[in-house]
C-alpha cells in the first residue's frame, strides 16, 4: 500500500513454473490444522512470510488451486506449509485431513514480496498474528530464531484457547529466548495464571514504536489490530497487513 | 495427480478464468491500514503528461452521471466472484475533457499505493471510478469512498481509495507490479506473477 518502507527488498520470484512436491512429513497443529513437510527439488527458495500456490488434480484432470503461507524459513528444497481446514473448503479438507506422508502434488513460488522479512531488515519488529495469521509470522520467528543477531521480536499471537494453539511446544522452548517477547492473547478460554480472556486491546500493544509491524489474520482481526496500532503512534507506512476470509480454501 | 483428490466442480466453472474458484463472499488484500478518506477532503485528479490537471470534489463526482454496471471480479490470490454491482462514473465521462496523446496510465491512491496499466483499458466502457457496491455506499475495507473499478483485469488494478491518475509516455511499474506481480494482469491468460 505504501512504497516508502525502508530496508532492501527480498528477491521477487522469476519463474513461474510448477514444481512436484512429495509429503515426507505430517505434523498435527490442532484438531483442525496439520503442518505438512514438502520436498520440492528445484524449489527456489524464499524469504520468510511468503507464500505458495497448492494446485491438486483429480483423476479426471480436473484441478484446483489456493495459496497458502510457508511456515519456515528457507531449507533448500524443504517447504512447510501450516493448513487450517475451512469448513466446506474444496482443498483445505485434503491438505488437512487425506494427505499421507509419500503423497504428491503441485506448488508454485514463492509468491509475495511484500509482506516478507529478510534479517538484514533487522528489528524491532512487532509481529501480531489472530489465528491461523500465525503461519508466515512463525516463519519470521524460525528465521529470526536462527540468525545471531536481527533485533528484538515480539510477537503478539491471539486464539480463542490453548486447544487452538499452533507450534506451541515450540513457543514455550522459545519463551526465554532474549530477543523475543511472546505475549499469547486468549480471547475466549485463558489457562490459569495468564492475561484474562478478552479481545486484544490497547493494553497488549505496549512497547516501543517505531519498527515493523506484520499483522495477519482473519480480515475482522487485522481491521481491528491496524486500528490499535495506529492509535498507539505507529507509522501506517510501517504497518504491513495479510488477510484472509472464509473464502471457501 | 493428487491422490484421493476429486475435487469440488461447480456448475459456473466454466465461466471462470483458468486457475481461479467462486466464492460468495468479499475477501480483502490489501498491504497496509485501511485509509479512512473523508468525503469533504476527497479529491480525484487526473494529470496529463503536460501536467495539466483536472480535479472533482466528492460532490462534483457524485454530479456526474453514473453508470450501474454488473460485473465478474477476479482477485490474482484465485478467488471470483461473479455478477458483482456496482455504481460509479465511467472513466469515459472523466476523460471527455481531458487532451492527451499518452499511452500509459499510473493509478494513485490514499496510502500510497498505485497500479499501472495502458490508457487504453481505462476507456470505452471498461472502467468506472466507483462508489456504490450492491446499492450501499463503498465500505472503506473494500476501497471507500471511491475506487477504481476495472474488471477485466485482476482485481489488484482496481485500486482502492483512488485520489487520481498519471499519463504519461513510459509504463511505470506500480507497486504491486514491482513486487513480482504481472504487469497487465488479463486473468483469462492467467497472467498472475512477473513471467506468466
Amino acid at each position: 500500500m505504501t512504497d516508502t518502507a525502508a530496508g532492501p527488498r527480498p528477491p521477487v520470484r522469476r519463474r513461474a513454473r510448477w514444481l512436484a512436491a512429495r509429503v515426507v512429513a505430517v505434523r498435527s497443529e490442532t484438531s483442525t490444522a496439520r503442518t505438512l513437510v514438502l520436498e520440492v527439488p528445484g524449489w527456489p527458495g524464499h524469504v520468510a512470510g511468503q507464500h505458495l500456490d497448492v494446485r491438486l488434480t483429480a483423476p479426471d484432470g480436473y484441478t484446483a488451486q489456493r495459496s497458502y503461507s510457508i511456515a519456515a524459513p528457507a531449507d533448500g528444497d524443504r517447504v512447510e506449509l501450516t493448513v487450517q481446514r475451512v469448513p466446506a473448503g474444496e482443498v483445505s479438507p485434503y491438505l488437512v485431513d487425506d494427505v499421507l506422508p509419500g503423497d504428491e502434488f503441485e506448488v508454485l513460488g514463492p509468491v509475495g514480496g511484500w509482506f516478507a522479512w529478510h534479517p538484514a531488515d533487522g528489528g524491532p519488529v512487532l509481529l501480531v498474528a489472530g489465528g491461523s495469521g500465525i503461519v508466515p509470522l512463525m516463519a519470521m520467528v524460525r528465521e529470526r530464531a536462527r540468525v545471531a543477531d536481527a533485533g528484538r521480536f515480539t510477537l503478539l499471537y491471539s486464539v480463542r484457547g490453548p486447544a487452538e494453539v499452533f507450534y506451541g511446544e515450540e513457543l514455550r522452548g522459545l519463551a526465554d529466548a532474549e530477543w523475543l517477547d511472546l505475549r499469547m492473547v486468549h480471547t475466549r478460554t485463558a489457562p490459569p495464571g495468564s492475561r484474562a480472556a478478552g479481545r486484544l486491546a490497547a493494553a497488549d500493544l505496549t512497547g516501543e514504536v517505531g519498527g515493523r509491524v506484520y499483522v495477519c489474520g482473519p480480515t475482522g482481526f487485522v481491521t481491528a489490530a491496524s486500528d490499535l496500532l495506529l492509535a498507539a503512534g505507529h507509522d501506517p507506512a510501517n504497518i504491513r497487513t495479510e488477510r484472509f476470509g472464509p473464502s471457501g480454501g | 495427480m493428487s491422490r484421493g483428490f476429486r475435487g469440488r466442480r461447480e456448475p459456473s466453472d466454466e465461466d471462470l478464468p483458468p486457475g481461479q474458484y467462486l466464492t460468495s463472499d468479499f475477501p480483502v488484500l490489501q498491504a497496509g491500514p485501511t485509509p479512512l478518506v473523508r468525503r469533504e477532503e476527497w479529491r480525484f485528479t487526473i494529470r496529463t503528461e503536460v501536467g495539466a490537471e483536472t480535479s472533482w470534489t466528492w460532490r462534483e463526482l457524485l454530479d456526474l452521471p453514473s453508470e450501474r454496471p454488473t460485473v465478474d471480479i477476479h482477485c490474482v490470490t484465485r478467488w471470483s466472484k461473479l455478477g458483482t454491482t456496482w455504481q460509479g462514473v465511467s472513466l469515459d465521462t472523466l476523460f471527455e475533457d481531458v487532451e492527451t496523446v499518452a499511452d500509459h496510465a499510473l493509478v494513485r491512491s490514499h496510502g500510497g499505493y498505485t497500479t499501472n496499466l495502458p490508457l487504453e483499458d481505462l476507456l470505452d466502457g471498461k472502467a468506472w471510478i466507483a462508489y456504490r457496491f450492491e446499492g450501499e455506499d463503498l465500505p472503506a475495507e473494500h476501497g471507500g469512498p471511491a475506487r477504481l473499478l476495472v474488471p477485466h483485469l485482476y482485481f489488484w488494478k482496481s485500486a482502492k481509495w483512488v485520489s487520481g491518475i498519471d499519463l504519461g509516455h513510459e509504463d511505470e511499474p506500480g507497486f504491486w507490479e514491482s513486487l513480482g506481480y504481472h504487469n497487465y494482469g488479463d486473468p483469462w491468460r492467467e497472467q498472475r506473477y512477473s513471467d506468466d
